[in-house]
């Protein structure tokens, strides 16, 4: 692995959504506006922030796991993975360029959308708004690092789109959002533990109740980092330089 | 310097259940611009992706530059063009030129030395998507240009361009080879075939005939590459 191509990766990637400008507005604006609609249907009880908060990791989750397979896709579609392979490059490069870049859009997206939350819609939250970002940036890297192994299994651009809910909505109905986990039916509370978004919920959640993050939240965040770095290595498996 | 550029024995690549390439033998000189012809179907793409590795062999043996096929020593000294242009649609000409320049560590004069040779200066702001198609192969082409590598193994590179521009590349590929470098060139056009020192014809995953062209024009008594191919054929299928 060498820095000097996973920062020219990473300058590429970013530079192809510069020329996209209509993404990046999508990817900045749509969060806000859905959590200011989460806003208004609850007003002002304690509900939005029981929810907010998680969502405010959720939504930063789901967009960097769509853009990151179609991006992914669209790269081994068109041929330029298969030159890159070809290439004096490394495996990890390709995928630690693409998720240095989309987690600093995550960065710049959860600052945006964690500022408008807190000032904005008056979430309440007992801990630092910087703890707040942070789970939200290592909830976007979760969701680049599945995105990418999604990639790895969509042949299709309309398969990777559809890997979305597969990947994604069974972890949001047993991440705790719904119900809290210790609630659930044995079964599904085991499998809750062994899924990256219930601690990356779990997370947030202990920010609007902890001023100081505590021990657990901080295991909390470097469960779901160590998730997305083994997802990171499973993608890397995927990319082969040769096939049969 | 390596006696050969390529080495192939007994070469045999099964893909699913497909024999796409049966014991093939060659042996490919450096210096020699070396056509690849054949009708699709007949194990070109399979033998260029065998050539720069992303191909797993099945038995027999391949070497490149001295290399057994696939070291990695061997990705900086391979330039390879795919025949549908692998470069980023979103990016423009000089974007795509920086991004695949940092990877090889090229010199940062090279890119115009490139923008000159393959003569889009004028795009070089574009976005890649907006260029026409020969403008967009040239752009494929300028990538694999980029490094100083001793095999250059080419996918149709000069299909549907201007013929004044065809002409220039040939030129430029005349000099390449001049340099001492290895040209493989791949085509099912016999025109593009006519304009190379050496062919290489494959027909059903095997190899029908390698040589000089001359050798093989007089060998057949045609005068041109697609005569000498159907007489080929005709006198493979007599002989069964």
């Amino acid at each position: 692995m060498q820095l000097k191509l996973t920062v020219a990766t990473a300058a590429r990637v970013l530079k192809q959504l510069e020329h996209d400008k209509r993404t990046l507005g999508l990817l900045f604006v749509v969060p806000c506006v859905l959590l200011g609609l989460l806003a208004w249907i609850y007003g002002d009880s304690a509900t939005f922030d029981f929810i907010g908060a998680p969502l405010l990791g959720i939504f930063p989750f789901l967009m960097m796991f769509i853009i990151t397979s179609v991006t992914t896709l669209r790269e081994r579609s068109s041929g330029t993975l298969e030159r890159l392979l070809a290439m004096p490059i490394g495996r990890l490069d390709i995928l630690g360029g693409y998720a240095l870049a989309f987690g600093l859009i995550a960065i710049v997206q959860s600052a945006i959308v964690s500022t408008i939350a807190v000032y904005g819609l008056g979430l309440d939250i007992a801990g630092p708004q910087w703890f707040l970002m942070l789970i939200a940036l290592v909830y976007a890297l979760l969701g680049t690092a599945l995105g990418l192994c999604a990639s790895a299994l969509a042949r299709t651009e309309f398969q990777a789109v559809q890997f979305m809910p597969a990947f994604v909505l069974p972890q949001a109905l047993l991440c705790g959002l719904l119900m809290p986990i210790e609630q659930l039916p044995g079964i599904l509370e085991a499998i809750a533990h062994v899924l990256p978004l219930t601690y990356a919920v779990d997370a947030m959640q202990l920010v609007t109740k902890e001023s100081n993050p505590s021990a657990q939240a901080y295991g909390d965040v470097l469960i779901v980092l160590a998730f997305a770095v083994a997802a990171v290595f499973l993608g890397a498996v995927t990319l082969k330089r040769r096939t049969k | 310097m390596h006696n050969s550029a390529i080495v192939a024995s007994h070469l045999t690549v099964t893909r699913e259940t497909v024999r796409a390439l049966q014991d093939v033998n060659f042996s490919i000189e450096p210096g020699k611009i070396t056509g690849l012809i054949g009708p699709s179907g007949s194990g070109k793409t399979t033998l260029i992706r065998s050539i720069i590795g992303a191909q797993e062999l099945t038995s027999g043996s391949l070497e490149i530059l001295g290399l057994p096929a696939g070291s990695s020593e061997l990705r900086k000294q391979i330039g390879y063009v795919t025949q549908s242009p692998a470069v980023y649609m979103d990016l423009t000409v000089l974007e795509n030129l920086r991004y695949f320049a940092a990877i090889i560590n090229a010199p940062t004069d090279t890119i115009a030395r490139v923008l000159k040779e393959v003569d889009l200066q004028p795009q070089v702001n574009q976005v890649v998507q907006q260029l026409s198609g020969g403008q967009l192969a040239r752009v494929s082409l300028a990538v694999a240009l980029l490094g100083d590598a001793q095999l250059l193994v080419l996918d149709e590179p000069t299909v549907g361009l201007d013929p004044l521009l065809r002409r220039e590349l040939w030129k430029l590929f005349a000099d390449l080879a001049g340099q001492g470098r290895t040209l493989l060139i791949s085509s099912h056009v016999m025109d593009e075939a006519e304009l190379c020192t050496d062919l290489l014809l494959l027909r059903d995953g095997k190899v029908l005939s390698h040589g000089p062209k001359q050798a093989l024009l007089s060998k057949t008594h045609t005068k041109s590459v697609e005569e000498a191919f159907l007489a080929l054929v005709q006198g493979g299928s007599h002989a069964a």
